[in-house]
């Protein structure tokens, strides 16, 4: 192992004893990543000579007394294409916006930021959050680094495929359907949705405003809630976030689950779903009631409707998110318009991918005149029952346990043309973004081939601290998590 | 075809025929998935638009600092003297 495949925490231990600079660490990851960048292709954008001039100038102030040793300062740490960074590029994986180049922070940039942290670089991501892969992206597809022919999940498979692979410490994703805890099932790391309302939404660029979050990707529990710590809070700038003081995360980290009560959403158990991922499934439930939990099935009923609620909700939302990118302000133009409409509609055709017009094609049709009431108004109210599903569900259990994804990583290319079948490849994360509640995937074992395979552990809203504890416990009595992929 | 071609309007995107005829076929198959909905009776069920409850924001109308001009512009794919600049509109 080398200092790349170690955790924040374990990292920030061996800094506290003076074993090891933050221009170590950064080295350590740059020489991984020119080792292995050029197969995974994880980023967009790439600070190493950033970073290494950033470590060395941290070193001397950490030498000097002039900055406190906070838990995440000198870790390099990679941010998803997504998110704000201010003086470096922020694409989204889109031509649209090839050249953006923010003016500021995105409030959790800031956060991190304070604790000096070494930004490593942008990740590659389905382009706007818009798919389960990764290879919807204009910078070329990620690959999974346990098998470089199948996908790294998406849309922060960027952000996972570098945290596992060494590229990074840890890094940040976003969830608006399963974009944190997909990808960190199917590359094996540990990737927590917030609650909505938990983390400030400000410059993240928006793809469906009511269900978006930012979330933590990390190597381990422990490291989860560290960022999570630096992450959280009330925003004065994000209206929807909510105003409640923020617990110390680790403070959670407790592996003590005698008396905890699970359900287990027989829904998430369905025909055509991968033998392997249940059997690993039902090992970790008994775990878990090995170290005291009970466990009982439950029925959340409206889970077959989620999907279908989402994918009308998150188009809608992301074609009135999507208006903004019109040639005028920021990113890409087209050449040769005769008029100002023809500007807009070459820029917009060119600009984004097959995926994301359909998608603003799906949303605008939902929203249109004649069509609102039959399919946006609807899906809300189908919205509504699922919440409601979960909120009967949490008050007779502590946690819900549940598989992350139906499979394990699928082939590159196999779903790309049957953009139904990958819609469904999202069925276990979506209701968790509908509901509003909070969700972590963590490492629950492997299918015989060596693909990983996610656990995914469901808390009602603001219960990040039950949800923790519960992998926390799980992770100290397995090995999963401490497996790495074969670099070569 | 012709649906496709207006909500393509709407959205101020251009398709290509090709396109057009990919994207009717995709999105008739997606919205026929979507059917599944009227499965649910709903009559009686409030619409969610938002999961946490969050009334009216308000804050004190103070005057803060806001990114200057010349930030605001940087990004601008072609401005002259401190504004966007777009083709002709009023003739």
């Amino acid at each position: 192992m080398e200092l790349c495949d170690l955790t924040i925490h374990e990292l920030h231990e061996m800094m506290r004893r003076g074993e090891v600079t933050s221009r170590q660490i950064t080295e350590s990851v740059i020489s991984r990543i020119d080792q292995v960048e050029g197969k995974m292709r994880a980023y967009i954008t790439l600070l190493k000579e950033e970073a290494l001039e950033q470590a060395s100038a941290l070193d001397k102030r950490l030498q000097k007394g002039e900055i406190p040793l906070n838990p995440l300062t000198g870790i390099p740490i990679a941010i998803k294409d997504l998110i704000c960074t201010q003086g470096v590029l922020t694409t989204c994986a889109a031509r649209i916006l090839h050249n953006f180049i923010p003016p500021y922070d995105a409030t959790v940039v800031a956060n991190l930021k304070r604790q000096h942290i070494i930004m490593m670089g942008k990740t590659n991501m389905d382009q706007f959050g818009m798919g389960s892969s990764t290879e919807n992206s204009h910078y070329g597809i990620t690959r999974n680094p346990w098998d470089l022919d199948r996908v790294p999940g998406g849309s922060s498979g960027g952000s996972a495929a570098a945290v596992i692979a060494g590229e990074a410490i840890a890094a940040l994703g976003t969830d608006t359907g399963g974009s944190i805890r997909q990808p960190s099932s199917l590359c094996s790391v540990t990737g927590l949705k917030p609650t909505y309302g938990r983390v400030s939404r400000y410059g993240l660029i928006a793809y469906a405003s009511s269900l978006d979050q930012i979330g933590p990707i990390t190597k381990d529990v422990t490291d989860c809630a560290l960022l999570l710590n630096a992450m959280a809070g009330y925003d004065p700038r994000d209206s929807t976030s909510v105003n409640l003081t923020t617990p110390d995360y680790t403070r959670a980290l407790i592996p003590e689950i005698r008396g905890l009560r699970i359900g287990i959403p027989e829904e998430y158990f369905i025909e055509g779903m991968d033998a392997e991922v249940e059997e690993k499934i039902w090992e970790a439930v008994r775990v878990l009631e090995k170290l005291g939990a009970s466990y009982e099935k439950v029925s959340l009923p409206h889970t077959e409707y989620a999907v279908a609620a989402y994918y009308i909700i998150a188009p809608a939302e992301a074609s009135s998110n999507l208006a903004r990118y019109d040639g005028v302000k920021y990113g890409y133009r087209a050449k040769g318009y005769a008029d100002l409409m023809e500007m807009y509609t070459k820029t917009r055709s060119e600009g984004f991918t097959p995926e994301v017009k359909r998608r603003i094609m799906l949303g605008t049709y939902a929203l249109s005149s004649g069509y609102y009431d039959a399919y946006y108004v609807k899906a809300q109210k189908v919205r509504t029952l699922i919440k409601r599903d979960f909120e009967e569900a949490f008050k007779k259990y502590d946690v819900l346990v549940a598989p992350v994804s139906p499979t394990p990583a699928f082939k590159i290319g196999e779903k790309t043309d049957d953009p139904l079948q990958m819609y469904l490849s999202d069925i276990f994360t979506i209701p968790i973004n509908l509901a509003g509640v909070t969700a972590i995937s963590i490492p629950c074992g492997f299918t015989r081939t060596g693909l990983p395979i996610g656990l995914q552990i469901i808390g009602k809203h603001f219960g990040e601290e039950t949800i923790l504890k519960v992998a926390y416990a799980f992770e100290q009595n397995t090995e999963h998590h401490k497996k790495r992929p074969p670099m070569k | 075809m012709e649906q496709v071609e207006h909500v393509a309007k709407l959205a101020r995107l251009h398709l290509s025929e090709e396109e057009k005829r990919e994207m009717s076929e995709k999105l008739s198959q997606i919205l026929s998935y979507m059917d599944k909905l009227n499965e649910l009776e709903t009559d009686q069920i409030p619409p969610t638009s938002h999961v946490i409850e969050v009334k009216n924001v308000f804050r004190d109308d103070e005057v803060l600092p806001s990114l200057p001009v010349e930030e605001a512009l940087q990004n601008a794919p072609d401005r002259v003297n401190g504004y966007f600049r777009v083709p002709r509109v009023i003739e």
